[in-house]
């Protein structure tokens, strides 16, 4: 038994199959559980006040933003390397959710820095990498859309994915390079003293994991799709040769 | 039960609407597409079966 066995689409439909309703209800529990724990039964923070609650959003589309682009990083050198179909299709298919994502780290993070910082927007490391990031998966979608073949659509795709790599480690570590700007260090840490208290931190646990939930059943979902309408290209253009 | 946002509600709950509309738009935009897709690959491969 390999993990490789799965880049099979046939098996990988299977087995997806099969565990695609348990993560998706897993996503819908937690998501429902954390942001209403989130929203209605946690204290305001002395400091943001109300504004606080947004962090049931906004952490887990932002961590969730960087970790689908390391997601098609990884699927993009598997198909560099071992030429899998599904890796580059599964690529394909989590780029409209970590725009998704991203959209909603951005815009959770302008309606939070309005009160906060008297701005909706500033030019600051993380914001600005984050908004190149967006870009970048907005361009990754248009190469896929753009080219007719394939193959040749997923290796350029591949390539703009290791490019695009260098901004979506930035987003996660450009408060670390610059130590300047408005945006302040990491919410999550090991370090319990940095860390968020406990009173936010286990709804935004359960948060976390229901967009990590989300995130793993749309990737499904959608890859058997891009599984399926590749199946249907491939049968169209057989029988117009025939 | 609805907590007092105070003056930040509308910064707490645009959040969460923005939030939820999007996330929504792109469960159903997958679902839709991936019904689409099954029904279309469904039709092709009978069509070809069937001569």
């Amino acid at each position: 038994m390999s993990i490789w066995e799965y880049a099979n689409p046939v098996k990988f439909i299977r087995a997806t199959d099969r565990v695609l309703p348990w993560v998706s209800a897993l996503a819908l529990v937690c998501l429902v559980t954390g942001l209403i724990w989130g929203f209605f039964f946690t204290p305001e923070d002395y400091r943001q006040g109300s504004t606080v609650k947004i962090i049931y959003l906004h952490v887990p589309s932002a961590l969730m933003a960087i970790n689908a682009w390391i997601m098609m990083l990884v699927a993009s050198l598997i198909w560099i390397v071992r030429r899998h179909h599904v890796s580059a299709l599964a690529a394909r298919a989590a780029a409209p959710v970590g725009t998704v994502f991203t959209l909603i780290a951005l815009a959770t993070g302008a309606l939070w820095g309005q009160p906060m910082w008297g701005t909706w927007w500033a030019w600051d490391p993380r914001l600005t990498s984050f908004l190149i990031l967006f870009l970048f998966y907005l361009g990754y979608m248009a190469l896929w859309a753009a080219i007719e073949n394939d193959d040749t659509a997923a290796d350029l795709t591949s390539i703009l994915c290791l490019v695009g790599s260098v901004f979506a480690l930035l987003s996660r570590y450009a408060v670390n390079f610059w130590n300047q700007g408005l945006h302040q260090g990491a919410s999550l840490s090991l370090d319990a003293e940095e860390n968020v208290a406990d009173v936010f931190w286990y709804p935004l646990l359960v948060c976390i994991a229901g967009f990590v939930a989300l995130f793993i059943a749309l990737v499904f979902l959608r890859t058997q799709t891009e599984i399926r309408a590749r199946r249907a290209r491939a049968l169209l253009a057989r029988e117009r040769r025939a | 039960m609805t907590p007092d946002l105070g003056k930040y509600a509308f910064a707490v709950l645009g959040s969460y609407v923005v939030s939820l509309v999007l996330i929504a738009a792109v469960i159903v935009l997958s679902l839709v597409r991936s019904r689409r897709v099954r029904a279309e690959l469904k039709r092709i491969e009978e069509r070809l079966r069937n001569g």
